[in-house]
């Protein structure tokens, strides 16, 4: 199991890492969010993986650990409103300028008022 | 229990919301709270200070949890300070933003502007690693509503860049979070303290990336080259109060540093041995060079500001980098002074932008009303490079001699040195071209359609400017607090002692297991 979970934090974040490069909006996007996702999958594995064991202290020996439970709740929470806010940030962008890429273009810039 | 620690978070997330449900729709009203929330923040923050001032480590258990399973907020000298630094700057950018309307221009200005308060103020406050970064992101998600404020594409267009730059540092955050929770087992910083003192030599590879990786973070925050590329763009097209306010944001950063690298990998730990001084110090050297070669190479006012920002970040992180009490306490005082500064040249790129109706650095006929405003921008500009009379040369005289007979001196000495001749020479060259050249260029217009800035407008910038001749002023008993504040950096014992030894619930060993170490 701990190749399964070490395998698919790599993949998530290589292919994360490889789409974030790209030059246009919704892939940078997209890989932005498979990034996220490899995150939370490592931080949950931060607190060691346990089968079938309760993440409450009681008379069990074994138990797993609630708080990166806990941590990862709060990620998801953040990187899903994040991941919210930047599509939006980036889609009226393209609508008024007609052009998704994430670089400075080379024309001279307009003055923002 | 001391509540008043937690005040400077609350007072924002209650007016806040209050902003937005009752008074969404009258401005007058929105104006009236935001500025009574920031003069109540400066209040509290004061009384903090004072009351920490005699190096007493102020604690608040939320919940009335004993750390470490418990979220713990910590005020200290420094937490204090960055905290009035912030309420100090905060007022003067409010007053700034109704003087010149802004906060007209769209929706919901105040509202984010609290909120940001609110995710400043908890990130210097917070006793916890995860807290740190969630209230980064509280920060950071209003500073994107901020950004974007009054819309318009280029503006859009930086906005995108510096979200997404934002969201990867996030990410960068989390991967370092949760590797040091699995080498250490906790989040807490004064027991992290602890922990990471007794994690063996074999076994320090995890904790190792983990200190790497977070060292990112911060410097993709503080803007440090070659981490500083979200910068220049996104300073440049924000609202100009935007832009000062996110002056106090790049400082969040350095705070970050100066405290997890003292608390809790500090110099003298083998775990992170050679990250100061073989990897910080050469990349704020270099940071600090470009950011003057920026300021040379600008076509705009905008971005010149923009890069002064980076190049005196540099320099704080320079002082940072020696990790010596004498140079963290030189480079306390510096930041102070450069976000003074850098707030209100911000302020004044907008004077320039409103009275000429463009920022590009080329001659044009003269305006109306630019004496005060040139003369605004010679004292800041006189501050920012670091000639004398004003706190950017005391700033440098300090960090200079913090660095003298240390090893590399030679190096920071150079750097340091020719890069203020070139900020000198690029803002000489700015200030010359916008307002002394415009004088034979022909007569001045009359521009019925420009309108001149209000007087709040004024007030707002020479009151910042005020700040920073009463910080050259006091420079010796700023510098007395900030060494005595370097002190206690340097003994963490009492901050330790604090968070863990306080009662709490669960502080009487019914988790055996965790009681072990201490």
């Amino acid at each position: 199991m701990e190749f399964l979970v070490a395998s698919a934090i790599g993949v998530l974040t290589a292919g994360g890492i490889y789409m974030m490069l790209r030059l246009r909006t919704f892939p940078v996007i997209l890989g932005i969010s498979l990034l996220t996702y490899a995150v939370n999958v490592f931080l949950f594995a931060s607190g060691r993986l346990t089968i079938g064991a309760p993440p409450i202290l009681g008379d069990a020996t074994t138990y797993t650990d609630p708080l990166p439970q806990a941590l990862v709740l709060t990620a998801i929470v953040i990187s899903f409103g994040m991941t919210a806010v930047v599509v939006m940030i980036a889609l009226g962008a393209y609508l008024g300028t007609d052009d998704d890429h994430v670089d400075d273009s080379d024309a001279p810039e307009e003055d923002a008022t | 229990m001391i509540h008043s620690l937690i005040l400077p978070v609350v007072i924002p997330a209650l007016i806040a919301p209050f902003i937005i449900l009752a008074a969404r729709y009258h401005i007058g009203i929105q104006r009236v709270f935001s500025v009574a929330g920031v003069l109540a923040m400066l209040a509290v923050a004061l009384m903090l200070a004072v009351e920490t001032s005699d190096g007493t480590v102020m604690l608040y258990q939320l919940g009335d949890w004993a750390a470490p399973f418990g979220i713990v907020l910590v005020g200290d000298r420094l937490s204090t300070m960055m905290v009035v630094l912030m309420a100090v700057l905060a007022l003067f950018v409010l007053l700034y933003a109704i003087g010149s309307r802004w906060d007209e221009r769209g929706r919901h200005f105040h509202v984010l502007f609290q909120f940001q308060l609110m995710g400043i103020a908890g990130a210097f406050l917070t006793g916890d690693l995860f807290n740190l970064f969630v209230f980064f992101e509280v920060l950071l998600i209003a500073s994107y509503g901020l950004m974007i404020h009054a819309g318009g594409n280029a503006r859009l267009r930086a906005g995108v860049q510096y979200v997404l730059f934002n969201l990867l540092g996030s990410t960068l955050f989390l991967f370092a979070l949760g590797a040091i929770y699995a080498e250490a087992g906790t989040l807490n910083m004064a027991d992290l303290a602890q922990r990471v003192q007794l994690i063996g030599a074999e076994e320090t590879v995890g904790i190792r990336v983990a200190a790497v990786l977070l060292i990112l973070v911060f410097a993709i925050k503080a803007a440090i080259v070659p981490l500083h590329f979200w910068l220049p763009s996104s300073y440049a097209e924000a609202p100009a109060p935007v832009a000062a306010l996110f002056a106090i944001m790049t400082k969040v950063g350095a705070y970050a540093i100066i405290r997890v690298y003292t608390l809790i990998f500090p110099v003298d730990l083998d775990v992170t041995a050679g990250l100061h001084g073989t990897w910080l110090l050469p990349v704020a050297l270099l940071s600090l060079a470009v950011g003057a070669v920026g300021v040379l190479a600008a076509k705009k006012l905008d971005r010149l500001v923009a890069f002064a920002v980076i190049s005196s970040m540099g320099m704080v992180m320079v002082a940072v980098a020696l990790f010596t009490a004498e140079s963290i306490a030189s480079a306390l005082y510096y930041m102070v002074h450069s976000t003074l500064a850098a707030g209100a040249l911000f302020l004044i790129v907008d004077l320039v932008r409103q009275s000429r109706g463009h920022l590009e650095l080329r001659t044009d006929a003269p305006v109306a009303g630019a004496a005060l405003i040139a003369g605004f921008f010679m004292v800041a500009a006189i501050a920012m490079t670091g000639l004398p009379p004003l706190s950017g040369f005391v700033g440098k005289l300090m960090v200079l001699n913090a660095a003298y007979d240390t090893g590399p001196d030679a190096w920071v000495w150079t750097t340091v040195l020719v890069a203020s001749l070139i900020g000198v020479v690029g803002f000489a060259r700015a200030g010359s071209v916008l307002f002394w050249k415009a004088q034979s260029d022909g007569a001045p217009v009359a521009d019925p359609a420009r309108i001149a800035p209000a007087p709040l407008s004024y007030v707002a910038v020479g009151g910042l400017l005020t700040m920073l001749i009463a910080h050259t002023v006091f420079a010796g008993r700023m510098y007395d607090y900030t060494t005595a504040t370097a002190a206690q950096l340097f003994a963490p014992d009492d901050y330790i002692a604090t968070v863990l030894q306080t009662p709490g619930k669960l502080s009487d060993g019914t988790v055996a297991n965790k009681e072990e170490d201490q």
